[in-house]
């Protein structure tokens, strides 16, 4: 937990610092002006556009530096943890949590929402959970059903089908 | 949600409307899946309020075999809806509602790498119209005393309007830089929101739609004092033209239906069949009247000439009030 | 009595069949609408409006359309506290508030206590606000006239004062949250400026801005579910909630026990509500910062206390009333969702404004009056709906989990219909759960997304009005007063940090 307060803390503080040159951009048409020209007051406006987020993005980058004394004073409970801040069985959870997230995203561009939600429901309850493959099936084919029924149907509200579109267009004319 | 909205339109469809029109002729194009139906602006505003007429009227007369589906995508001042529209996977089923942030933003933004004349130009329904409104606690009844008191005023003569280098805000550059006035302008979110800082006198005037100023002109808390139009409004025969008042200048809101870059011819006259029927059903024709809209149907090559010029006319403008090289 | 006479007919209007059927499948609608992650009021009546315009034709009255989106609302308004209790993931930013004290109760075994409470903390806001929109409807519009954009900050800046206690032990990690949120806030297009601002990376899904959903449901929906993952090592962390009539009843009987938090909601929910720009959200918050800052025992909330779910439930319903008022009466939505139910008036032929009341009467006392039943029917629905709301929970965490990551993203996909959102959902609950790890606060972050893109354009919008003078929020009648509360409010709590420091 020691080391990962005090690189989070320059992580962030890194962020900031981005924040604070974006805040500054000046328009992309207009090369007359300069970065930084709009965080200040404009004489009888008030603040300028970047103002806002400039001086918010420094208080943030203050806060990391305070967050780091903190750190080196050893004044904050997390400064003097002993504790690992992602033991073996965090990293394997997060690996197949996340992982499993960051597949169901990819799987949305190629076989669309419902495809991915069978895939990602089949994986989780298979895998993670360890349930029957008959149980996991059953659940992983009906959330999709049950979702196009809600979202496309009821809703209208057409989610993204990938690749598998082509299968819908006899849905759509039964249903819609 | 058992309630299926076509069952229940079918049931009480046949007996409410006999004017039900099915396409007679068979069409080279029909819609195999429903059409993503973008609108430029936000929730609520006068552009949002005209599309979901559209989609209603679509729906209640049955006009297509497919939902048109509405999605909101105002960011970036349109900005959003323009690469969406670009990048669109099925152009054929993607129309989009816009106004005229259409010639506006891809001439402030030219990184969007966005030509409006790729666009379908599938109908005009209408063009919006502004007036310029006062509070009636102002005693002001005339564009002249309008005119005396802005120069007395000075910058303490507040306007609002809908954003900055919006439709008002060119407006307002206007008035300032022909009648010699200075005027202060507050950019803000929607035009409702303008309305009302009128009627509670926070800002001293503003140059709204009539749909948007409406409700208060009936109560007589805002008062008319020109239409930036060519003729008079049927609605407001009182009120002069700027043109009367010896003003060369006009200016309208485009409200028209684009389709995607990209669409075959066989869709886009599909779609300027759709909204040709939309555009001559009685609900479109009363909405039309009561919040006093100009402009006839404008489909085709004329729809491409009309935005060639409203785009040059667009570039002049932002030219010369400086919110572009 | 007038109004009175007036109401008693529009309640009688309301009554008859169709509205009453239209009432009651609204609700219905609203109440599952509203318990799905990501979808709330505003997109159950944007769905439905086109529909609205067949009932216009059958009925030939402006007033079922509006009876039936009207319930909608409300609908939604009480099904927003579901998934906030059950699934501690806010489905709309009106029940955020909510996830505070109902999460933990939840977790606790309590959840049927915490629904009941919500169910009817938002019965008694709801009915509260009803009779003030009745009897001061017209008085009120004027008021809401008066507050320009002076008062409106002010006004936020009160929202943020009531919350200074809400974050952790860690000052800067709070502080940090609290700036992120409303730096986060600025991305996209500024009005002001009129110019793109903070479009990271040059990417375009950037230019709309960082929706408060994609915050909300990351740090809630993925950020919360891993970590509950990783610390409960796939053992249940939930205490199984015994499902009974008599508990439901036992609970429906403590009920009057939260009347502190119902009242503070239900009469500051109504008046922030009622207020152009303010909303639904900053007034069930504020009530939650208010409950807490009047308790006795302020410690308790945020661990379960039934005040802090009853004082937002109540002003968020309250809210919803109070946010029609100025739809109404001056033409000016308050909400996306009375943005769509003002578009609907328009199509359905009427003219918002000052006018309605003496011109429509036919429209506006039946209206009103299926407020009064739409709350009944909510109340009544949502009660006999809260066993399969339970249900939901005694599924199994293996069920439960992967359950909540699906709703999670299709929620954030259907709110905007934007692929970006999804991505960038997920890329915030992974970080949020590193940062819940090392004692990050992430409250103040979601709030303050809600908050600052209202209190930014007013602040300047102020200091364009004044030439650039502070002084506009010190010297106006209504801004005046409240600007100082809220600077006291802030300082107090520094104060007493330097005391202490100085004595320690």
């Amino acid at each position: 937990m020691r080391k990962a307060e005090i690189v989070t803390a320059f992580l962030l503080g890194i962020m900031s610092l981005y924040f604070m040159w974006k805040s500054g951009e000046p328009p992309e048409w207009n090369p007359d002006v300069g970065r930084f020209a709009n965080i200040g007051m404009i004489e009888g406006e008030g603040p300028g556009s970047g103002f806002w987020p400039f001086w918010l993005s420094a208080i943030m980058f203050l806060c990391c530096i305070w967050i780091a004394v903190n750190w080196f004073r050893k004044t904050s409970p997390l400064s003097t943890s002993e504790e690992p801040f992602l033991d073996a069985y965090a990293i394997k959870m997060l690996v197949l949590v996340g992982g499993g997230l960051f597949g169901f995203l990819i799987l949305i561009e190629i076989v669309g929402f419902y495809g991915a939600i069978f895939a990602f429901m089949l994986y989780y309850m298979v895998v993670l959970g360890r349930h029957s493959i008959v149980q996991s099936l059953v659940i992983a084919t009906a959330l999709p059903v049950v979702s196009f029924f809600f979202f496309d149907i009821a809703m209208r509200i057409v989610l993204p089908k990938g690749y598998l579109e082509p299968l819908f267009i006899p849905l759509y004319d039964m249903f819609l | 949600m058992t309630l299926s909205k076509r069952n229940f339109m079918g049931l009480v469809g046949a007996a409410a409307f006999a004017l039900s029109t099915v396409p007679a002729t068979v069409m080279a194009f029909e819609p195999t899946k429903p059409i993503d139906f973008v609108i430029m602006a936000g929730k609520g505003g006068g552009a949002d309020k005209m599309a979901r007429l559209m989609q209603s009227i679509v729906e209640q007369e049955n006009l297509t075999n497919r939902p048109l589906v509405p999605t909101n995508k105002s960011g970036g001042s349109g900005a959003e809806a323009l690469v969406h529209m670009k990048g669109a996977s099925d152009p054929d089923h993607t129309i989009m509602v816009t106004l005229n942030s259409f010639f506006t933003t891809p001439l402030r933004q030219p990184g969007l790498g966005v030509d409006i004349m790729e666009f379908a130009p599938v109908g005009r329904m209408a063009e919006d119209t502004f007036l310029l409104w006062v509070h009636k606690d102002e005693g002001i009844t005339s564009f002249e005393q309008y005119l005396a008191a802005a120069k007395e005023r000075g910058s303490d003569w507040v306007m609002g309007g809908t954003g900055k280098n919006s439709e008002d805000n060119i407006i307002t550059d206007f008035l300032n830089n022909n009648y010699g006035l200075s005027m202060k302008y507050i950019p803000y979110k929607g035009g409702g929101e303008v309305a009302k800082q009128v009627a509670g006198k926070q800002i001293t005037s503003s140059v709204n739609n009539p749909s948007e100023a409406l409700g208060f002109f009936e109560s007589g808390d805002m008062v008319p004092l020109v239409a930036f139009t060519d003729e008079r409004l049927p609605m407001f025969p009182d009120v002069p033209t700027l043109k009367e008042a010896g003003g060369d200048f006009s200016y309208f809101m485009q409200r028209a239906v684009v389709g995607a870059p990209g669409m075959s011819d066989d869709a886009a006259a599909y779609y300027t069949d759709l909204f040709t029927k939309v555009y001559n059903s009685a609900a479109w024709q009363k909405y039309k009247s009561d919040k006093s809209l100009m402009g006839d149907f404008m489909a085709g090559g004329d729809l491409k000439s009309y935005w060639d010029t409203q785009r040059t006319r667009h570039e002049g403008i932002l030219k010369a009030s400086g919110a572009i090289n | 009595m007038d109004v009175l006479a007036s109401l008693i007919d529009g309640i009688f209007v309301a009554l008859e069949p169709m509205n009453l059927g239209l009432a009651i499948i609204g609700v219905i609608v609203g109440l599952f609408v509203g318990a799905m992650p990501g979808l709330g009021s505003v997109n159950g009546v944007a769905i439905l409006l086109p529909f609205t315009f067949v009932i216009q034709s059958v009925t030939g009255t402006a007033t079922s359309p509006m009876i039936f989106l009207a319930a909608i609302y409300y609908g939604a308004m009480y099904g927003g506290a579901i998934s906030s209790i059950t699934l501690g993931i806010p489905g709309a930013s009106t029940a955020v508030a909510t996830t505070f004290d109902g999460r933990p109760l939840a977790l606790k075994g309590q959840a049927d206590k915490a629904l009941v409470v919500a169910a009817l903390a938002s019965f008694v806001g709801g009915t509260i606000s009803n009779v003030l929109f009745t009897a001061f409807a017209p008085p009120l519009a004027t008021v809401a006239l008066k507050f320009g954009d002076p008062e409106i900050f002010a006004l936020m800046l009160l929202a943020f004062a009531t919350f200074v206690g809400l974050g952790g032990d860690d000052i800067p990690k709070t502080i940090f949250s609290i700036c992120i949120g409303l730096v986060l806030a600025t991305v996209g297009f500024d009005i002001v400026s009129g110019e793109p601002r903070l479009i990271f990376f040059d990417i375009t899904g950037f230019s709309h801005g960082i929706r408060f959903l994609v915050l909300a449901i990351g740090v809630y929906g993925i950020g919360e579910m891993i970590w509950t993952i990783n610390s409960s090592r796939y053992g249940t962390t939930m205490t199984e909630v015994n499902l009974s009539f008599k508990g439901i009843m036992q609970s429906v009987r403590e009920f009057p026990k939260t009347w502190k938090g119902t009242s503070i909601g239900s009469f500051l929910g109504f008046f922030v509500g009622i207020l152009p720009a303010a909303g639904a959200t900053p007034g069930s918050l504020m009530s939650y910062g208010v409950a807490k800052l009047t308790s006795r025992d302020p410690k308790s909330f945020g661990k379960g206390n039934v005040d802090g779910i009853a004082a937002p439930e109540a002003a968020n319903n309250s809210a919803s009333t109070g946010a029609m008022l100025p739809m109404m009466t001056l033409g000016i939505p308050g909400s996306p969702t009375t943005a769509v139910l003002l578009a609907g008036m328009v199509i359905w032929g009427l003219q918002p404004g000052p006018l309605l009341f003496s011109e429509q009467p036919d429209f506006v006392w039946p209206l009103i009056g299926s407020f009064y039943i739409s709350n009944v029917i909510a109340l009544v629905i949502n009660l006999a709906f809260i066993p399969l709301f339970l249900w939901m929970l005694r599924m199994p965490f293996t069920v439960l989990a992967p359950l909540i990551f699906v709703l999670s993203l299709v929620g954030t996909y259907a709110a905007y219909q934007d692929m970006f959102d999804v991505r960038l959902m997920v890329l915030v609950g992974i970080a949020a759960f590193f940062l819940r790890l090392l004692d990050y606060p992430l409250a103040p972050a979601v709030l303050a997304i809600v908050l600052g893109p209202i209190a930014e354009p007013k602040l300047r919008q102020s200091l364009l009005f004044s030439d650039g003078d502070f002084s506009i929020f010190f010297t106006r009648p209504i801004a005046g007063p409240i600007t100082v509360v809220a600077i006291i409010l802030i300082l107090l709590p520094l104060f007493k940090f330097v005391r202490d420091k100085v004595r320690g």
